[in-house]
């Protein structure tokens, strides 16, 4: 009996322990992959070099230009996302009657569990000849709507993640502030979402570390072009879309060629570990805080 | 006007300015949904769903991607089930207090927001090369597991941490070793929760297109797989090959693909909700 428990037991442990093998099969991979990378191209190039050709004849291995292509559709996504996506969760919050918060959430959140091919699909059809009527110098494939379809995607995340943070600040912050004669507007904004800060940013961490990381939005609407701009108007890449782009075609095992993604992949990793990290941190603390 | 006033006005602007945000992203699903719908319904007919991938649009169609699709649900469901809710269970019954559990549950934190891409180089290097399973089902299946065990495993969690202790002592007491309580009491008061939350894991694996293209699922299949060691397509990445071309009549047969797409994903998030519903009402402790 007590040996049956204790194999029990282990059995769990162990397929607890798979998450940590993914990771380190993650690290390991990215890592073994990019050396043979850097023993063919220097860190140096791979960070200042402002062209990245690697499937041309005349190859250049500079990241910035796919750095700057994933750095510009995520603003546009949060540029978007953040302003309506904390107006709403104000508004849920404090101003939406019981019964409509209770119909409108669910449905915001049938928008986060929509597939992303869908959305680079609306992206390339719908939005992106919607914007060259208004703008007609608009290429058919741009930062601009993949960004904005992008930010729609992550409303939902920014708005409901932001709604628990505010409805976790204590009832007496808000009755003082009402005591004192203050409106909704000013309770909300003067208080609660100060209050609810940490909660809030790390809802917009995760979703900028969700905007980093998105593919097939950016491989389908904003084209496969790397180029070191911040025009939202032109086709550019993300370090994303390239490792698509790479998988798709026939590229050999073991060339350098090959061993892009995997320094890409490194590249975008470390990027939204950090993130990931500062997130998780703030939420330890926000968490304290209240207990 | 005095301040007070002005503030008043202030606060029902941004009441209708609320109101507005709110319905910007609903609009915005509406719109699309009737977009996708109106331009891809009439696509939709038996040849469609029962033919395979073809140059000329309009003779092209989706069993093989659907098949796959079904198989890698199927798949990934086996090996991702028994591991999420085995992990949750020793993390939220054995190991509360050991530091490994803790070292765990960063790490699962972490994984929850790793770019799905990144999943598909791991699946790509450790699946189809070092365990030789190429651009196989078993090798997409597998790398899936990974992606939506954090989602299982936090599922797990929530549903057994609202199981009361009391239902515990009382089987402790009763003399039931650690074990049989977990699997006759707590796991059948915490299965609404875990069943909700492998659904929407699921249905969330089948929309995955970028780390199956990584792993090397082919854009071109026209049979149907009949194990987990053939190669495959699904729809999503079906969805995509017809995106990328030029022409019209390939547009509308992405969009009757996205239609039979969201009706699978919307149909098992229909599910899920009804589960969480019934068993919220049911379950008063």
């Amino acid at each position: 009996m007590r040996k049956k428990e204790k194999v029990i037991e282990i059995i769990l442990a162990a397929a607890a322990g798979i998450t940590i093998l993914t990771t380190i099969g993650i690290i390991w991979v990215l890592l073994s992959e990019s050396v043979g990378f850097f023993s063919h191209v220097s860190v140096w190039d791979f960070l200042t070099d402002t062209q990245w050709t690697p499937l041309f004849a005349d190859k250049h291995y500079g990241i910035m230009p796919l750095f700057s292509g994933t750095l510009l559709t995520t603003l546009i996504a949060i540029a978007l996302a953040l302003p309506v996506g904390l107006t709403v969760a104000v508004y849920l919050s404090e101003y939406a009657p019981r019964s409509f918060r209770a119909v409108i959430k669910p449905l915001l959140e049938i928008l986060a569990a929509i597939p992303t091919v869908v959305y680079g699909y609306f992206a390339l059809t719908v939005v992106t000849p919607f914007l060259q009527k208004i703008y007609p110098d608009l290429a058919g494939f741009n930062a601009l709507s993949a960004g904005i379809v992008m930010g729609i995607m992550i409303i939902p995340l920014i708005s409901s993640m932001s709604e628990d943070a505010l409805y976790a600040v204590p009832k007496s912050l808000r009755e003082a502030s009402y005591g004192m004669g203050a409106t909704r507007f000013q309770t909300a904004f003067k208080v609660l979402v100060p209050s609810a800060s940490s909660g809030i940013i790390v809802s917009v961490i995760l979703a900028i570390s969700r905007a980093v990381g998105e593919t097939m939005i950016v491989a389908i609407a904003a084209g496969q072009q790397p180029r070191l701009t911040f025009d939202p108007t032109v086709p550019i890449e993300t370090i994303t879309t390239y490792i698509v782009q790479v998988s798709m075609g026939d590229v050999a095992r073991g060339t350098p060629e090959y061993q892009t993604i995997f320094a890409a992949g490194l590249t975008l990793f470390v990027f939204t570990l950090i993130l990931n990290n500062i997130s998780i941190r703030i939420k330890r603390r926000f968490q304290q805080k209240y207990e | 006007m005095n301040s007070a006033t002005k503030n008043r006005i202030i606060d029902r602007a941004f009441k209708w300015f609320g109101i507005a945000c709110t319905l910007f992203g609903l609009v915005m699903l509406g719109i699309f949904l009737a977009d996708i719908v109106g331009e891809g319904i009439g696509r939709i007919d038996w040849d469609f769903l029962s033919d395979g991938p073809s140059r000329k649009a309009e003779k092209a169609g989706i069993l093989p991607a659907l098949a796959g699709t079904l198989w890698v649900l199927g798949l990934t469901a086996i090996i991702a089930i028994p591991l999420g809710i085995s992990a949750g269970i020793y993390l939220e019954e054995y190991g509360k207090k050991n530091r490994l559990a803790s070292i765990i549950e960063v790490n699962i934190a972490n994984l929850a927001g790793v770019p799905s891409i990144i999943y598909g180089l791991l699946g790509l290097e450790i699946f189809g090369r070092i365990m030789g399973m190429g651009g196989s089902l078993l090798a997409g299946s597998s790398t899936l597991a990974l992606l939506i065990l954090p989602i299982i495993i936090v599922a797990t969690r929530e549903a057994i941490k609202a199981v009361p202790r009391t239902i515990r002592e009382a089987s402790f007491g009763l003399g039931a070793s650690k074990w049989q309580t977990i699997r006759m009491q707590v796991l059948p008061a915490a299965s609404g929760g875990i069943v909700t939350g492998v659904i929407l894991a699921l249905s969330r694996a089948i929309g995955e297109t970028a780390p199956l293209i990584v792993v090397g699922a082919l854009a071109f299949i026209d049979s149907v797989p009949t194990s987990p060691g053939d190669d495959f397509t699904v729809l999503p990445i079906q969805i995509f090959n017809w995106v990328s071309r030029p022409q019209k009549a390939f547009l509308v047969n992405a969009a009757a693909g996205i239609v039979v797409l969201l009706a699978v994903t919307f149909v098992m998030n229909g599910i899920a909700l009804y589960l969480r519903q019934r068993w919220q009402k049911k379950v008063k402790w």
